[in-house]
C-alpha cells in the first residue's frame, strides 16, 4: 500500500514536471502568435470573437485532458 | 505577460499556479472557483468586468475536465444537469445586464466587491452550522467508499423534504439522484444560480451546490458532479454573453487554464475518499478566503 502511494506520488511529480515544461513551450508560442489576431478580433468583430473563445478554450479543455491523461498512462503504465 | 486584449501585465506563473489551486477546489467541490479566481485577478489589476468575464472562460474548461473524470466516477445526473441549464441561463443574462448597468453608472467594483462579501459570508456561516450539526448527530456516516459515499445525509433534511413534497406540477422523477420534485423548483434554483453567475462571475457553483443539495435533496458527491456538468453549459453562455460586451480577455483564461486541467482531475479523484457532509465542511473556508481577498481588496485599493 505504501509502496504504491510512493509510486504513485512519484508518477505524479513526474507528470506535473513534464506538463510544466509543455505548458511554458505553449505559453510562448501559441499564445504569443495568438496574441494580436484575438486582440483584433475583439475590437473589430465582437460575435466571432466571442464564439472563438468558447471553441479555444473547449478545444484546449479536451487537449490538455488527453495530454494529462495520456503522461498517467505513459508514467504509471495502466489506465486512468 | 503582457496580455493585449484587456491591457493587463501579469505573470503567466502567477496565473497558472491560481488556475491549478481552484482547479483542485473546482474538482473537488463542483465549483468554478469564481470566490477565488476573481479576486486572485482583481489583486493584480484587472478590472471587475473583465476578472468577471474572463474566470467565466476559464472555468468553461476547467469544467470540461473535472465533469468528464466526475462522469467517469458515475457522480453526474444528466436529467437534471440540462434542466438546470435553462435556468442559469436565464439568471445568467440578468445577472449579466446587471453588471452592464453597474458598469455605465460607473460604480461596478464597489458595488461587486459589497454583494460578494455578504454572499460569500453567509454560505460559509449556514454551511458550518449545518455540516458540524450532521457530523455531530448520533447517526453514523455512510461509509466514505464506492456507493455507499453517495448515501448522503443532512441536518437541513426536515426542509428539504418538505420542499419535495410540494406538488407543483410537473413534477419531474430523477431516478440518478433519487429524488421526485417540482420543475419549477429546481428551475428556480437554477435560476438564482445563474443570476449571481451573471453578477459575481464564475459559474456559481458556491450558491448551486449547496442549493442543490439543501434545497433539491441530491447526494453531494452528485450534487458535485452534476453542477461540474452544468457549469459547461452555463458558464459557455455566460463566456458568450460577456465576450461580446467586451469583458473576456481569452488570453489570460487560457493561460489559467494550463493549470487548472491538472488540478480538476486531481480534485475530482479526490471525492471518492470523502463522505458528503465532510466534503461540505471543508468546503467552509473556501468562500471566507474570497470574502478576505475581496475586503484587503476593497479597503487597499489593488494588489496583494
Amino acid at each position: 500500500m505504501k509502496t504504491e502511494t510512493i509510486k504513485t506520488l512519484r508518477a505524479f511529480l513526474i507528470e506535473l514536471a513534464v506538463y510544466a515544461v509543455l505548458v511554458i513551450a505553449y505559453f510562448f508560442l501559441v499564445l504569443h502568435f495568438l496574441g494580436n489576431g484575438l486582440r483584433q478580433l475583439e475590437v473589430n468583430h465582437r460575435y466571432t470573437y466571442a464564439g472563438v473563445s468558447i471553441l479555444l478554450i473547449i478545444g484546449q479543455a479536451v487537449l490538455l485532458e488527453n495530454v494529462t491523461t495520456f503522461l498517467l498512462r505513459l508514467l504509471r503504465g495502466r489506465s486512468e | 505577460m503582457l496580455f493585449p486584449i484587456s491591457g493587463a501585465h501579469i505573470s503567466p506563473i502567477y496565473l497558472a499556479v491560481i488556475g491549478f489551486l481552484i482547479g483542485i477546489l473546482g474538482g473537488f467541490f463542483g465549483v468554478g472557483g469564481s470566490f477565488i479566481a476573481g479576486p486572485a485577478l482583481r489583486a493584480v489589476g484587472l478590472d471587475w468586468n473583465f476578472a468577471v468575464g474572463t474566470d467565466l472562460a476559464h472555468i468553461v474548461g476547467k469544467s470540461v475536465v473535472a465533469a468528464k473524470r466526475h462522469r467517469a466516477l458515475g457522480n453526474v445526473d444528466l436529467k437534471l444537469g440540462l434542466i438546470m441549464a435553462f435556468g442559469t441561463i436565464g439568471g445568467a443574462e440578468v445577472g449579466a445586464q446587471l453588471i452592464q448597468m453597474l458598469k455605465r453608472a460607473g460604480n461596478v467594483n464597489l458595488v461587486v466587491s459589497i454583494v460578494s462579501i455578504a454572499v460569500y459570508v453567509s454560505i460559509s456561516s449556514f454551511m458550518i452550522w449545518e455540516s458540524r450539526k450532521t457530523l455531530a448527530s448520533k447517526k453514523p456516516l455512510p461509509p466514505a467508499s464506492a456507493k455507499g459515499a453517495k448515501q448522503d445525509r443532512s441536518a437541513f433534511q426536515h426542509v428539504t423534504r418538505a420542499i419535495q413534497r410540494l406538488k407543483l406540477a410537473p413534477i419531474i422523477h430523477l431516478p440518478v439522484s433519487g429524488v421526485r420534485i417540482s420543475l419549477w423548483i429546481i428551475l428556480v434554483v437554477a435560476f438564482v444560480g445563474g443570476l449571481f453567475s451573471g453578477f459575481l462571475g464564475g459559474g456559481a457553483g458556491y450558491i448551486r451546490m449547496p442549493s442543490m443539495v439543501y434545497v433539491l435533496g441530491i447526494p453531494t458527491h452528485l450534487a458535485v458532479g452534476t453542477d461540474l456538468f452544468e457549469i459547461i453549459i452555463s458558464a459557455s453562455y455566460g463566456t458568450f454573453s460577456h465576450a461580446v460586451k467586451g469583458n473576456v480577455d481569452i488570453l489570460i483564461a487560457l493561460v489559467m487554464h494550463t493549470g487548472a486541467a491538472i488540478g480538476a482531475q486531481i480534485g475530482a479523484i479526490s471525492t471518492q475518499y470523502f463522505a458528503g457532509p465532510k466534503i461540505r465542511l471543508a468546503f467552509v473556508p473556501l468562500p471566507l478566503i474570497g470574502a478576505a481577498i475581496v475586503i484587503y481588496t476593497l479597503f487597499t485599493g489593488h494588489k496583494l
